[in-house]
């Protein structure tokens, strides 16, 4: 087998002093390899560490624990040519249409750039030729985005040329980090299409962290379902978004608001009313506190990831009679379908 | 017929910038019921904010309320002094902030923060008094007593979307406006304060304008709907109608541009991009964008009319 593209081995991140700490992630291993051009959704409430994945796996930081990997070597570790490898290959699209543009600069910029220092254009006509094709494989029209300043455009546009930059470099794997929270309903779509296409047409994979599981459900193949660092559930996206199985999972699905005024938000009361707990003093499973199915064990120990399907592991006791899933092993229950 | 307590007749609101008006919201009327929940949804910049705020009669400059009427049982606000509006603000009519964290004061403690209001429109209160209002607010929007001793910093984004929502209510008022008030939220959370809300406006009979421009959240928690586009009121109507049979192209691509389990993979969006205020297009606004736009369109603004009880809609489609 050969060495994947990015990963995180066993990964723990911990944020904070020794008294007050946050354990953001717990033990995470993922495989993202090159050559699966599938979509893989992260999907949390705040705090689930589902940022915090997507922040390792770019190098903004470094694991309190474990190791993130290129091409097999530790990011930290990498240098001069290697790490202009990395950065071309692995790209990002963020949540802050706003926050990536520099007023003061036209839009162009932002695609001019990464023209000129990854050395993509022998020419201005070359770099021209590649901005408008990058621009027209999102939806958008050349002559009516060039040129422009970032005010002048909506945030549907110019979340979508966040999108076209990221197509330009032909990176190997793409980390979008929230890519339509901020943007109108209406518009979102567009920005899901370019994704989609930028996936199936060009075979890049991508991790597409939210805390929307309804977009995550439209867009993805998979999905990670996490609660404060831990896994809870993962795998097919359809079977578990139709059929969750994790009590967590549940609510999560439970508390979509489809826009349906016939298919009304289920779920129990009790579940959804308890508060929020100290985690840092938490051995077993993390959902217990708020879990209505708790069990001893449930507060002693963590559970291991059940399989109650072969392309689905639950990390709930309620499954403990299907064969366990090494945690170093959860890619793959993606490769399954 | 149930009884209006909020009537909103041709009201016009316009920002002045150097290149001229921003008709922001242009010539919108409707009527909110006793007990009634309406949602007002649209795009960014369809003037769903600057509704909220000049029905608060907190338009500030260069922005202007133009004319129009604003009927709150029976008392036209536009007409009320400066000194008679801030009265009317929480004791009548009061509003829950978008984005909680910039909304409490954060070196005030919750409990001061609950009652100052209160005691801001000449409630007189012992300590006693106080403490027990404290907590009979806390306890209504679902927070545990030791909130009161506590700073906004140590809250969650839903427990501090909590506080807001028990501010709102503090002198019982009749409307409430609450403009996206969980658009900050994570699902869970967001699902939890708006049961809280709903609890609330049975309890206090309440009647409640939800503005947002989720509209899986409007189907989820509002009794009508209302919906704007570049300053125009589109279409008003019960949810379920509105729903089921949109008619206004302009709803139904809404409704449609969201993902529903059925349509995986289905990416439907609005195309072109909602038009610039300073220069609306002639005619009926969303033409530009319209699929069942036809030359009528381009030519004449259509009437917002009744065109069943309860129902009002702008388009050609119905009422040429």
């Amino acid at each position: 087998m050969s060495t994947p593209l990015l990963e995180l081995r066993k990964v723990t991140k911990i944020f904070g002093g020794k008294r007050d700490y946050t354990v953001a992630l717990d033990d995470m291993t993922l495989v993202l390899e090159e050559y699966f051009p599938k979509i893989i959704a992260v999907v949390g409430e705040s705090g689930s560490g589902k940022t915090t994945t997507g922040m390792l796996l770019l190098g903004f930081y470094g694991p309190t624990m474990g190791q993130v990997l290129f091409r097999g070597r530790p990011l930290h570790e990498l240098k001069g040519a290697e790490l202009f490898r990395f950065r071309r290959e692995v790209q990002a699209v963020f949540q802050d249409p706003f926050a990536v543009y520099n007023p003061f600069y036209k839009v162009d910029n932002l695609l001019s750039i990464p023209i000129k220092n990854f050395k993509l254009a022998r020419s201005k006509a070359e770099a021209r030729e590649l901005m408008e094709d990058a621009l027209e494989r999102v939806g958008l029209r050349p002559e009516e985005t060039l040129g422009r300043y970032p005010h002048q455009l909506s945030g549907g546009q110019r979340q979508r040329i966040a999108v076209a930059r990221a197509l330009l470099l032909k990176p190997k794997f793409l980390i979008t980090d929230e890519p339509v929270s901020m943007v109108d309903a209406s518009l979102r779509s567009t920005i899901l299409k370019s994704l989609r296409a930028l996936n199936q047409e060009f075979g890049v994979p991508i991790l597409y962290i939210t805390h929307d599981l309804t977009t995550a459900y439209h867009i993805s193949d998979y999905i990670i379902i996490l609660y404060h660092g831990s896994v809870m559930e993962a795998g097919n996206v359809d079977s578990i978004i139709r059929k969750p199985n994790h009590p967590y999972t549940k609510l999560l699905v439970s508390s979509i608001p489809w826009p349906d005024p016939d298919l009304p938000w289920g779920g129990t009361e009790e579940m959804i009313q308890k508060s929020q707990v100290a985690f840092k003093a938490i051995t077993g499973c993390k959902f217990a506190p708020r879990c209505p199915y708790k069990m001893d064990i449930c507060e002693t120990k963590a559970p291991e990831l059940f399989m109650p399907e072969r392309d689905r592991v639950v990390a709930c006791y309620l499954y403990r009679d299907h064969t366990v899933l090494p945690r170093e092993e959860l890619s793959s229950v993606f490769a399954q379908a | 017929m149930s009884e209006p307590v909020l009537q909103v007749k041709n009201l016009k609101v316009y920002y002045y910038v150097e290149a001229g008006a921003v008709k922001a919201v242009d010539d919108v009327s409707f009527t909110l019921d006793f007990g009634v929940k309406m949602g007002l949804v649209g795009e960014s910049g369809s003037g769903k904010s600057t509704m909220a705020f000049a029905l608060m009669r907190m338009i500030k400059p260069p922005g202007k309320i133009e004319s129009g009427q604003m009927i709150l049982d029976g008392i036209d606000l536009l007409k009320l002094s400066e000194e008679k509006m801030r009265q009317t603000r929480l004791r009548k009519l009061a509003m829950i902030p978008q984005g909680a964290m910039n909304a409490l004061n954060p070196v005030m403690r919750i409990d001061k923060q609950l009652i100052d209001g209160m005691l801001d429109h000449g409630v007189i209160m012992s300590k006693e008094e106080r403490e027990a209002r404290v907590a009979q607010l806390l306890e209504m929007v679902d927070l545990p007593p030791k909130v009161a001793k506590m700073y906004p910093h140590e809250l969650s984004g839903g427990m501090q979307q909590r506080v807001t929502v028990a501010q709102s209510i503090s002198m019982e008022p009749d409307v409430i406006i609450a403009d996206e008030p969980t658009s900050a939220l994570d699902v869970v959370i967001q699902r939890q304060v708006m049961e809280t809300i709903n609890r609330l406006q049975q309890r206090l009979g309440l009647s409640i304008i939800l503005i947002g421009h989720d509209m899986g959240l409007m189907a989820q928690s509002v009794d009508r709907l209302a919906v704007m586009y570049a300053g125009k009121m589109m279409e008003i109507g019960e949810t379920h109608a509105m729903f089921r049979d949109p008619l206004h192209p302009y709803t139904r691509l809404l409704i449609e541009s969201l993902p529903v389990l059925e349509n995986k993979g289905v990416f439907s969006g609005i195309p072109g991009i909602t038009p610039s205020l300073l220069n609306p297009p002639e005619g009926c606004v969303f033409h530009t964008r319209c699929p069942k736009a036809w030359n009528l369109c381009q030519e004449a603004t259509p009437e917002f009319v009744e065109i069943k009880p309860g129902r009002w809609v702008a388009c050609h489609l119905h009422t040429a």
